[in-house]
């Protein structure tokens, strides 16, 4: 079943198209990862999903309309926007109150039982709190809901490399199983590369590649070519090329490795490297469909 | 659904349903409600503040209470009455003055302040809807502060008297003036019936208005409910050289046909039998001024629905 299925979704703010036309479908188990540069509709396309905006086009989250039916909604669906949005003047005891007291799915005890793992005290306000301990309360307040689909946006930006680890550590050891969906967008790809199932790119207001992490790994194969052979791999049609530390590094798509094999050192290239060459092809022949997607 | 619920008849899974709306409706507003007091501690403690102050300066007061109490007994027992009072109608006054305060400030502050600290995320995440929320912070100027400024003028009162028997324990006859002069419990049903008559029923205007401004302004929220107000009556002063608005504004102000009752003389003058609430609930202007509020609030609903951080 569809966890989340649009059909030409599209918002603009004035004359600013930040959605233009979005076809997508989240499967229910998936972790999709949307990636984007700044500006490219990652956070108005979430807000959309989680009737946060008003937007033309279709959408259906869980079965639901999301902007007729937020309230609703959101006993199936968390998101955490980022981290600075929980009240500063809460107290810990008082938000687990809260949410305890409005979210017909939340379990007290499961959150008690992630903060105790912290040393985020109850009587704490938000704001006596770091900035990596509210997203470790925000996070346990989160999972212990038990929701079917969980949003979040940029929900790392600005926590030191501990918390940005844990963050991840925790979602995928207390949080995942096979019948929850996420959807993270974020800038930090490298950090959510090993956790993602499928992969979406969104430039412009578009959906401008997705494909599984599976296909991803199969079909995308980065070359350390050496120098002598430059030219032969070449001729294999790269999708991108860059330059480091005067070698060249290729970027194949559907290449098969032994064959790539002599012409360099081959490896699986990491999503930002992929990132930035579906990107630069999009800018080289932007009316051609991409092959690369599905 | 599970099998168990299946087995059950129709009717008892309707009446769960229909608990199971209820419950979904009332409980996020509660918890809604006990939010604002947590947030804004000000609805609770300025009342008590100002009780607590005008406490300390009437226990240094009942000092000269002997001496005041044996200059009254030569005046005639409407004299009596109103020199007894007095103290206790200003304390009355004082705290539907901080109400009326709090409330203005509160309800600027309303739906500005989550957009503001970007909160508004974090309570959208959650299933209580934005009607919940509106009426959930509605209720604390129309609800919460006048049922709170009642119990804590009552409990200041009740303390002066005790306070002023204690200071005239001596002089039997003082004391029996003081507790057949002070119409306490007369007194405090008439404060209820005015702070819900007038200053939820018939100001609620002015909070749906001041709620309104909260939700629509990005900042400076005070302005937006000012300033068109001041300009809807320059604007009809310049066209039409009359100041109806203005004169609208000023009798909503006044208390209107519960009023007469503003000045805290009056309310003491008012004899119980004056209560005219059967007038006042079939006034049109009572009834226009709720369906105004009620406007302002479905349109406040709306602007939070459509609204993000700031």
């Amino acid at each position: 079943m569809a966890c989340i299925e649009a059909r030409g979704l599209r918002k603009t703010f004035g004359t600013t198209i930040a959605l233009d036309g979005v076809n997508l479908r989240v499967d229910e188990g998936c972790i999709l990862g949307l990636i984007g540069p700044n500006g490219a509709g990652k956070t108005t396309a979430l807000n959309a999903i989680l009737g946060l905006t008003p937007y033309q086009g279709e959408l259906r989250v869980l079965g639901r309309d999301p902007w007729g039916e937020r309230d609703q909604l959101m006993r199936d669906v968390c998101f955490i926007a980022d981290v600075a949005v929980l009240p500063r003047w809460i107290r810990v005891s008082q938000a687990l109150d809260y949410v305890a007291g409005v979210h017909p799915r939340f379990d007290r005890a499961k959150a008690e039982g992630f903060l105790a793992k912290t040393t985020i005290r109850r009587a704490s306000k938000v704001r006596e709190l770091s900035k990596g301990m509210v997203t470790q309360l925000h996070l346990a307040l989160v999972m212990a809901i038990d929701a079917r689909l969980l949003v979040l946006d940029e929900p790392t930006l600005g926590l030191d490399i501990l918390y940005r680890k844990q963050f991840y550590d925790s979602l995928l050891n207390d949080y995942l199983d096979r019948s929850r969906t996420i959807v993270v967008a974020t800038h930090q790809v490298e950090e959510v590369q090993h956790v993602l199932t499928d992969l979406m790119f969104i430039n412009h207001g578009r959906i401008v590649f997705e494909c599984s992490m599976d296909a991803f790994e199969s079909r995308y194969l980065e070359v350390m070519v050496n120098p002598e052979r430059v030219a032969a791999a070449r001729a294999l049609r790269p999708m991108y090329e860059r330059q480091v530390l005067g070698r060249s590094i290729l970027l194949f798509d559907s290449i098969d490795r032994k064959q790539l094999g002599a012409l360099g050192d081959v490896r699986t290239p990491s999503i930002a490297d992929l990132f930035v060459a579906v990107m630069s092809d999009r800018a080289d022949r932007t009316s051609e469909p991409l092959g690369a997607a599905k | 659904m599970n099998t168990q619920s299946n087995a059950m008849p129709d009717s008892s899974i309707d009446s769960q349903a229909i608990a199971a709306v209820a419950m979904s409706q009332t409980r996020p507003f509660y918890w809604s409600v006990r939010r604002e007091l947590w947030e804004n501690r000000s609805i609770y403690i300025a009342p008590l503040a100002v009780a607590v102050a005008f406490l300390f300066g009437f226990l240094i007061s009942v000092v000269h209470l002997p001496d005041k109490m044996r200059a009254t007994l030569a005046l005639n027992p409407m004299q009596q009455r109103e020199i007894i009072e007095r103290p206790y109608n200003m304390a009355a006054l004082l705290l539907m003055g901080t109400y009326l305060l709090v409330a203005a400030f509160y309800c600027l502050e309303a739906l500005q302040g989550e957009r503001r600290d970007r909160s508004i995320l974090f309570w959208k995440s959650l299933p209580v809807s934005d009607l919940a929320t509106v009426l959930s912070k509605a209720s604390i100027p129309f609800v919460i502060l006048p049922l709170l400024t009642f119990a804590v003028t009552v409990a200041t009162q009740w303390i002066m008297l005790l306070l002023s028997t204690v200071a005239l324990a001596g002089d039997r006859q003082s004391v029996a003036m003081l507790w057949s002069q002070l119409p306490l419990f007369q007194m405090s049903l008439m404060l209820l019936y005015h702070l819900l008559a007038v200053h939820s029923l018939w100001y609620a205007p002015f909070y749906g208005w001041l709620m309104l401004a909260s939700a629509w302004a990005k900042r400076a929220a005070f302005l937006w409910a000012a300033l068109p107000l001041l300009a809807i009556g320059i604007v009809e002063k310049i066209a039409f050289n009359t100041s109806h608005f203005g004169a609208l504004l000023a009798y909503r102000f006044s208390g209107g046909p519960a009023g007469g009752t503003f000045t805290g003389r009056d309310i003491a003058m008012d004899p119980i039998m004056q209560l005219t609430p059967g007038r006042f609930l079939i006034s049109p202007s009572l009834w226009l001024g709720v369906a105004v509020t009620a406007a302002f609030l479905v349109a406040a609903v709306r602007l939070r629905r459509y609204r993000g951080p700031i």
